[in-house]
Parts: structure tokens; C-alpha cells; sequence
């Protein structure tokens, strides 16, 4: 049999300070980019055309494309080249009268380009253009669906374990989202839908692991009840630890892929659950476990019951009643 | 019923077979138009798992009313109008599966799967193909309006563009073409009292720049025609209009006249004779005689009659056909009077398009004109590349999962791993059972899975690797280990399933098809992973009932 950690014995709960100190200066950084640069938000979001295309015939220098563009009017268009002969054109929907009305700048952008590439040489491999009311209503839905699920969860903690386990979870949860919100800025990744989609499936998979560890929590403090709170915290948290390796490692595993492999759709979205699953693993020791602890202390509740929470050698123990 | 192994190898073996027949490549029926314009039904043998746009290339648009121009009195009762003019045209149009439906109470959403032509597509959505016929104007008077117009334009602070008619002049030198020489010497000794000429330098009549004479008939170089345009439309100049004249730009490509490019302008009568409301027929055919494309339709009874005194009385004249606010063609001569049949002559353009006019005509006028306020395009080279590259991911990914798995737990990876192949298959038959559709972020979702669903498998052998450790016998560890391990299980893939219901409920297409795919997931990881895993494992212990020892 081979395992890893099979007798682990860490003290991550002690270890909580420095833990915490770490994320508040991740925190830090993370804010100050975000406040610098702002949010990179899509075409979805923010309204505007991209374009993918591919050049067939020869080869055209992005500052012919750019000289193209700014005659019909788009000087502030983003050209960005990518693999062989290939280009993405972002530009707003900043000419005609009508911001709603896409068909204009995609025209627009179709009489450039047939003027400096020359028509039938080059080909459209995708396009998405938004108008600002589409994209209006998608900033309202992403921002639902991240409010809404979140309360859906919460809702669902709240039945399954008790509140103190619950908030806990929510806490380190939230901790996710913001820090998560923070790798965004640093790496001026664009948030797109698909970016909202992968910061809902990290929330997933950082509860998921929340979870399995407060689940060996609850079953620990039924079991051992003399002990002390914070060494069930520990003990739970070595328990799982082996568990925790092998299944971030099969995430990461796929993550890598499709990261790799994924194609520029997709990499966002690795990249962020990749992170998320760093987070997630993170949020659950060392805010999930200390949150917890905190709310026991103060509040000791039914499962806790019967354990010794936070109190020193020969204080009472309380039982449960037969 | 579950409680033996025979009845839970059997149910397996049901689930297996449910999804490989789910499966397995099937007839599918394509409607498509062949290269004649002629629709028709094939089949096509395939997986039947439907792709998402992003994933077999396609197009999807949101539109809305455009009332810039045209006021819409009832805009429910316009969009539900306009819903079913779509719906006739789109499913004339030949692309399979189409998507036409009304989003919130002011969108209509048109996906277009596998769509070869966009430009195309859009056309015949976009195109409000208002049929109108109108008299061209035979007094002149635009020529006599154009100084007017300059001199309000100079008021106004615009600069004529003086490059323009120099450069026509080489090109006129160059050429040695008189015809056009002389034009340009014409167009400078009119209205040069006044000063600059700006649009008296844009608009020629066009019999003076080499086209066969014709009243009404106006050319602008290619390249001055969005100036032109956008100068004969500020305000102060729009007034100053012919009266009882109305001025429209000729559809489609310009015309060449040697080396030069024209756009034709035509000054028409403000009121058409007739329009396509009185439309009742409408069909595209070649003529045998000139192999030119042609539209002939019915008119009704009342429009035919209205058409008739109209056009007997102006015998002689010229009539322009206008779609949509464009002149359709060179304004031909009215030779005689016309009654319930025409004829629209669209020259040498494709078949396909004069199908489309047609099948737009036929469909009636959209009662006002739409815009696309979303169009998302992908292209099927682009959709092939997404599927190799999420194919390639899924391998590369499954391939490591392995490794991890059968490397660490060794006989009950094996176990595992086929779980995980089962856990797969079960995916995509779910897919194809409810007919749900995989999109890009789907593919991606179900790559990332593989690699999160064999969490629940982790989670149980955990746990019968600590009851062994703790001196449980075999048999027991392992029914142990199931029983803990669910709450876990459970737990973390109801709140999984919270968060995809959201996103399907607020996500668009790509997005909504990774919720779908999140939820078929964890369905199938759960029915995986609890059943089918402990069944292997109760298989197993049958076989060796006195085991002492687990390879986990």
C-alpha cells in the first residue's frame, strides 16, 4: 500500500496566524491591482465587437490593419496577433448612431479589412459583437447567479450541518471569491461568462473540500469527546489530509490539460479553477477549521457539545444525556 | 432488489447497454439547400450528442425592433409580428435545427447551427424586404437643388474634399476615356459662381459619367459614398430636397465604368405606387431566354388594379423596384400596362440570392425593421479545432488521472479507473438521452470532471484504508467505508448541483451548457462511484470470501 501522509500529525491550526497574515498581504496586492487597473472585462460584458480572423494570403502587419481601421472610423480598436497569420480585433461599437445596432461595426470592420488584406484573403473564424443592452442585462445575470448560488449554498449548509459549521464554511467561501477576484486582477485575465462560470465551480469545489473535512470534524467531536476542540480541528484535517493530496492532485491533473491544450476559451477558465483549487484547500484548513473554532468558543453548539472548547486541562467536561 | 450481486451486475449491464444504444451513430436527418437553391432532406450517420454552436460553428442572434426610423405603435404585438415572419423565412432558409424564439418581452434569438453562409443568414433576417415601386423623378431637380445645398453646407462649415475631382481627372487622363473627361469638365462649370462645390462636386448625373442616359439616375465615385451619404442626410441639406422627391441609394456591388467604381443615386417620387403588402405570390426562376435571375410575383386583386391605372398612365416613364429602401436594379421603361404580374430582374446574381428574395418577399415585410443587438459567429474550422483541442485535454487529462489513481491505490484504482470510463460513457449518453447540447465550456467541464469524480472514490477508499488500519476485517472495512463515506459525497455534490442550477438559469448558450453537463456529471459520479465501484468490490469479496488482505 502506498500513502502518503499517513500519519500526519501537523499542527495547522497553530499555524493559523502566519497563514492568515500570508492571504491579507495576497489580499494587499491583489487590491491594489485591482484598483490600478480595474477589472479586464469582455466584450459580454462591457458591449463591443471581436473579431477572430485568419489571413489566408499573405501576410499583413498589425499596424496595416490598425492604418485600415482607424479610416473606418475604429483608431481605437485592440489588434492582437496570435498563431500563425491569425488576429484579434476588439473594437467598441463607437460608430453609427445606434451602440445597439452590432451590425454596423462588424461591417465596419469586414470593409477594413477586405481594403488592406483584400477580399477572399482573409477569413472569419468567429465574431462576437454586443450591444450595450445585452451586455447590461449579462453584468445583471452573472451578478445574480454569484449572489444567488451563494445563498443557495448557505441555505444548504444551514440545513445539512448546523449554523456554526455553516458560517464557517461561508466565511472561507467568501474568502475564495475575493481572493480568486484578486488572482483575476493580478494576471489581467478578461473576465468573460465563462470566467463567472469557473469562479461558481471554484466556490464548488472549495466547499466540497470544506466539507469533507467539517463532515470528520462532526464525526470526531461525537467520537472523541474529552478532546480538546482545536486538537480535533488538527486531528480531522491530518485525517483528510491524504484525501485532500489525491484528489487536488487528479483536479490539477486535468486542469493542466486544459490549460494547455484547452485553447483560448478555455485556458481562463483553467487558470482560475487551477488557482481556486489552491484557494480552496487553503480557505478550508486555515479559515474554514480557525473560523470555526472561533464561533465554538464563543458559541459552543450541539455537535460540540461535550467537547472541551477552549478550555484549559480539568475544566468541566460537559456529556451528552444518554 | 439491489442487495445482490447479480441484480446489480445486471442493472450495470442495463445502464451500459442504455448508453451505448444512446450512443450509438444514427440516421440524422440534415435539411440543407444544395448549391441550386433547392432545399432537400439527407441523412447522416453520427454520434447523436448535439454540438453547441461554439462547437460545430454557427450563428446565434438576439434582435430587437429598430425604431430609429420607423415608430412602432404596438411593440408586443411587432415582435410577436415579426416572430413569425422569421419563423417563415428561416425555415425556408434550409439550415437543420433551427432556433427561433422570443427572449424576455423585447428579444428574438436566431441560432443558426452548422451555418455555412452568415452573410447570408443575416441578410435574410435582417432584410425587412419592403417591396415598393416608385416613378423616377423626370424634371431634373436635383441638379437645380445641388448649389442650394452646397451653399448651406458652406454655412455650415464644411470643406469640400478637393482632393476628389483631381484625382478623377488623371484618372480620366490616364485612361483617355472623353466621355468621363467631359463629365469632369461638365460637373466643374456648374454652380462654380457660388464658390467650393461640395456635393456638386459628389453627385453626377449619371448619363454624364458614361452610363446610358436615364431621368433620375445619379452616380457618386465608390469611394466618396458614405460621405455622400451622410452630407445629402444633415438636416439643413435634407430639406432642401427636390420637392415630391425622395432620394435612394442602387443595392449591392457599385458599378464600373472603366477604372472607376460608381454608386448609382437615384431621385425617385416620395410616395410608391404600390408596395408588397398586396403581395400574394413570389417565386425565383431563370429566364430561359437571357439566363438572367428573376423574381416574378402576384400581386392581388386591389394592388393589381392600383398597379394597372398607375402604370398605364405612366407608360414611357421609368419605374424603380425598391427593397428595403435600396433601388433593385436599373429602373427598367414602362412599355405597357401592368396588372396582378411582375417580374423583378436581379441580373447575374446567384440563384440562392433570388431564392432568398423570394422566400423573403413570400414571407411578408417585417412590420418594423429589426437590429442585431447580439451576434455571436463561430466559424466551423474554429468549432473543429475546439473539439480536437478539448479531445486532446480530455486524453492527456484521463491519462494522468490514471496513473494517479492505479500508481497510489493499485488493484482498487483499477477499479476506479473503469468506474471513471463508466462515469464517461453514462456523461455523454445522459447528453444524448435529453437531447442536451455540449458546447465549448461543456467539453471543458466534463474534462475537469473526470479529474473531480474520482473524489468520490478517493473518498471512500480513504476510508477503507483507515477501517483496515483500525483492524476491520476486509468485508467490514469496505462496507464501512461506503457507509461514512456518502455523507461527504453527498454533501459536496448537492451544493455543486446549487451552483450549475444558477448558472443554467442565468447563463447564455456556451455557458448553460456547462451547467448541464456540471449536473449530468455529478449524477453519473454519484451512481459510478457508490454503485457501480462497491459492486466490483462486493464482486470481489464473493470471489475470494476468506481475503485478508485489500489491494487499496
Amino acid at each position: 500500500m502506498v500513502r502518503i501522509f499517513a500519519h500526519a500529525k501537523y499542527d495547522f491550526i497553530g499555524f493559523r496566524g502566519k497563514a492568515i497574515r500570508a492571504t491579507i498581504a495576497l489580499f494587499l496586492v491583489g487590491m491594489v491591482a485591482l484598483i490600478v487597473r480595474g477589472v479586464n472585462y469582455s466584450v459580454e460584458f462591457t458591449g463591443g465587437t471581436l473579431m477572430r480572423i485568419a489571413v489566408t494570403g499573405p501576410a499583413v502587419a498589425p499596424e496595416a490593419l490598425r492604418a485600415g481601421l482607424k479610416q473606418v472610423g475604429l483608431g481605437d480598436a485592440e489588434i492582437t496577433p496570435f498563431g500563425q497569420n491569425q488576429y484579434l480585433i476588439r473594437a467598441p461599437n463607437s460608430i453609427g448612431k445606434d451602440p445597439d445596432n452590432t451590425s454596423v461595426t462588424g461591417a465596419a470592420i469586414g470593409k477594413a479589412l477586405d481594403q488592406v488584406i483584400g477580399a477572399g484573403k482573409w477569413r472569419l473564424d468567429g465574431t462576437h459583437s454586443v450591444g450595450p443592452k445585452v451586455g447590461g442585462d449579462l453584468r445583471i445575470k452573472a451578478f445574480l447567479a454569484i449572489f444567488l448560488s451563494f445563498f443557495a449554498v448557505l441555505a444548504y449548509l444551514a440545513i445539512r450541518f448546523e449554523w456554526r459549521f455553516g458560517l464557517a464554511a461561508v466565511v472561507a467561501t467568501f474568502h475564495d471569491i475575493v481572493l480568486t477576484i484578486c488572482f483575476i486582477a493580478v494576471i489581467k485575465l478578461e473576465v468573460s461568462l465563462v470566467v463567472v462560470a469557473a469562479v461558481l465551480s471554484m466556490v464548488g469545489y472549495s466547499l466540497n473540500d470544506t466539507i469533507v473535512i467539517f463532515d470528520r470534524v462532526r464525526e470526531n467531536m461525537r467520537k472523541n469527546r474529552r478532546d480538546q476542540l482545536v486538537s480535533v480541528l488538527n486531528q480531522s484535517i491530518n485525517e483528510t489530509l491524504p484525501r485532500s493530496v489525491l484528489t487536488h492532485a487528479t483536479a490539477l491533473a486535468t486542469l493542466t490539460a486544459l490549460a494547455i491544450f484547452g485553447g483560448p476559451v478555455i485556458r481562463p477558465f483553467a487558470l482560475v479553477m487551477f488557482f481556486g483549487v489552491f484557494t480552496g484547500t487553503f480557505s478550508s484548513v486555515f479559515i474554514a477549521a480557525p473560523v470555526l473554532l472561533i464561533i465554538e468558543t464563543k458559541w459552543p453548539g450541539m455537535d460540540g457539545r461535550g467537547v472541551k472548547v477552549g478550555a484549559t486541562k480539568g475544566a468541566t467536561v460537559r456529556t451528552r444525556p444518554a | 432488489m439491489l442487495s445482490t450481486i447479480r441484480n446489480r451486475m445486471i442493472l450495470i449491464g442495463l445502464m451500459i447497454a442504455g448508453s451505448i444504444i444512446y450512443l450509438f451513430p444514427s440516421n440524422q436527418t440534415v435539411r440543407e439547400r444544395n448549391a441550386q437553391g433547392v432545399m432537400h432532406d439527407t441523412t447522416e450517420r453520427r454520434v447523436p450528442i448535439k454540438y453547441g454552436l461554439d462547437l460545430q460553428g454557427g450563428m446565434h442572434l438576439a434582435l430587437t425592433l429598430d425604431t430609429s426610423s420607423v415608430k412602432s405603435t404596438d411593440f408586443k404585438g411587432d415582435i410577436d409580428k415579426a416572430l413569425t415572419v422569421l419563423r417563415k423565412r428561416i425555415d425556408e432558409f434550409g439550415v437543420s435545427e433551427p432556433l427561433i424564439q422570443k427572449v424576455g418581452s423585447d428579444q428574438i434569438v436566431v441560432e443558426l447551427p452548422g451555418l455555412s453562409d452568415p452573410a447570408r443568414a443575416r441578410a435574410v433576417v435582417e432584410s425587412n424586404a419592403k417591396l415598393e415601386f416608385r416613378i423616377a423623378d423626370k424634371t431634373a431637380g436635383l441638379e437645380a437643388s445641388l448649389p442650394l445645398m452646397d451653399n448651406e453646407l458652406r454655412r455650415l462649415g464644411v470643406k469640400s474634399n478637393g482632393a476628389a475631382p483631381s484625382a478623377k481627372g488623371v484618372a480620366a487622363l490616364l485612361t483617355g476615356d472623353t466621355t468621363r473627361k467631359g463629365a469632369a469638365d461638365s460637373a466643374k462649370s456648374r454652380g462654380d459662381s457660388a464658390g467650393t462645390r461640395i456635393l456638386g462636386d459628389l453627385v453626377h448625373p449619371a448619363s454624364e459619367v458614361g452610363f446610358t442616359p436615364m431621368p433620375g439616375e445619379y452616380a457618386v465615385l465608390e469611394t466618396a459614398y458614405l460621405r455622400t451619404d451622410s452630407l445629402l442626410h444633415v438636416p439643413a441639406v435634407r430639406r432642401l430636397w427636390p420637392r415630391g422627391v425622395e432620394l435612394f441609394w442602387a443595392n449591392g456591388q457599385p458599378q464600373s465604368v472603366g477604372t472607376q467604381q460608381w454608386r448609382l443615386l437615384y431621385a425617385l417620387a416620395d410616395k410608391s405606387i404600390v408596395d408588397g403588402t398586396h403581395l400574394t405570390d413570389a417565386t425565383a426562376q431563370i429566364d430561359p431566354v437571357t439566363q438572367a435571375r428573376t423574381v416574378n410575383f402576384t400581386l392581388d386583386r386591389a394592388g393589381g388594379r392600383v398597379f394597372g391605372a398607375e402604370t398605364g398612365r405612366h407608360v414611357g416613364d421609368y419605374m424603380a423596384i425598391m427593397l428595403s429602401g435600396k433601388v433593385e436594379g436599373r429602373p427598367p421603361v414602362i412599355q405597357s400596362r401592368i396588372d396582378q404580374h411582375g417580374q423583378i430582374e436581379l441580373g447575374n446574381r446567384s440563384l440562392a440570392e433570388a431564392n432568398d428574395l423570394a422566400l423573403t418577399l413570400k414571407a411578408g415585410a417585417l412590420p418594423v425593421p429589426l437590429k442585431i443587438i447580439e451576434d455571436f459567429q463561430v466559424g466551423a474550422s474554429l468549432g473543429q479545432d475546439s473539439i480536437r483541442g478539448g479531445i486532446t485535454a480530455g486524453v492527456v487529462g484521463a491519462i494522468l488521472v490514471v496513473l494517479i489513481m492505479i500508481g497510489y491505490y493499485r488493484g482498487a484504482g483499477v477499479l476506479a479507473v473503469v468506474a471513471l470510463g463508466l462515469y464517461v460513457l453514462f456523461t455523454l449518453a445522459g447528453l444524448a438521452a435529453l437531447k442536451a447540447t455540449l458546447t465549448l465550456p461543456g467539453l471543458a467541464g466534463l474534462v475537469l470532471s473526470v479529474g473531480i469524480a474520482v473524489d468520490a472514490n478517493v473518498l471512500i477508499f480513504e476510508r477503507i484504508r483507515e477501517e483496515l488500519i483500525a483492524g476491520r476485517s476486509v468485508r467490514l472495512a469496505v462496507e464501512e467505508g461506503f457507509k461514512h463515506a456518502m455523507n461527504a459525497i453527498i454533501d459536496s455534490n448537492v451544493s455543486t448541483v446549487l451552483t450549475a442550477l444558477f448558472l443554467f438559469q442565468f447563463g447564455t448558450g456556451p455557458v448553460k451548457g456547462f451547467a448541464v453537463t456540471l449536473i449530468m456529471g455529478i449524477a453519473a459520479s454519484m451512481v459510478t462511484a457508490v454503485f457501480v465501484t462497491k459492486t466490483f468490490f462486493l464482486l470481489w469479496l464473493e470471489r475470494r470470501p476468506t481475503a485478508t488482505t485489500l489491494s487499496i
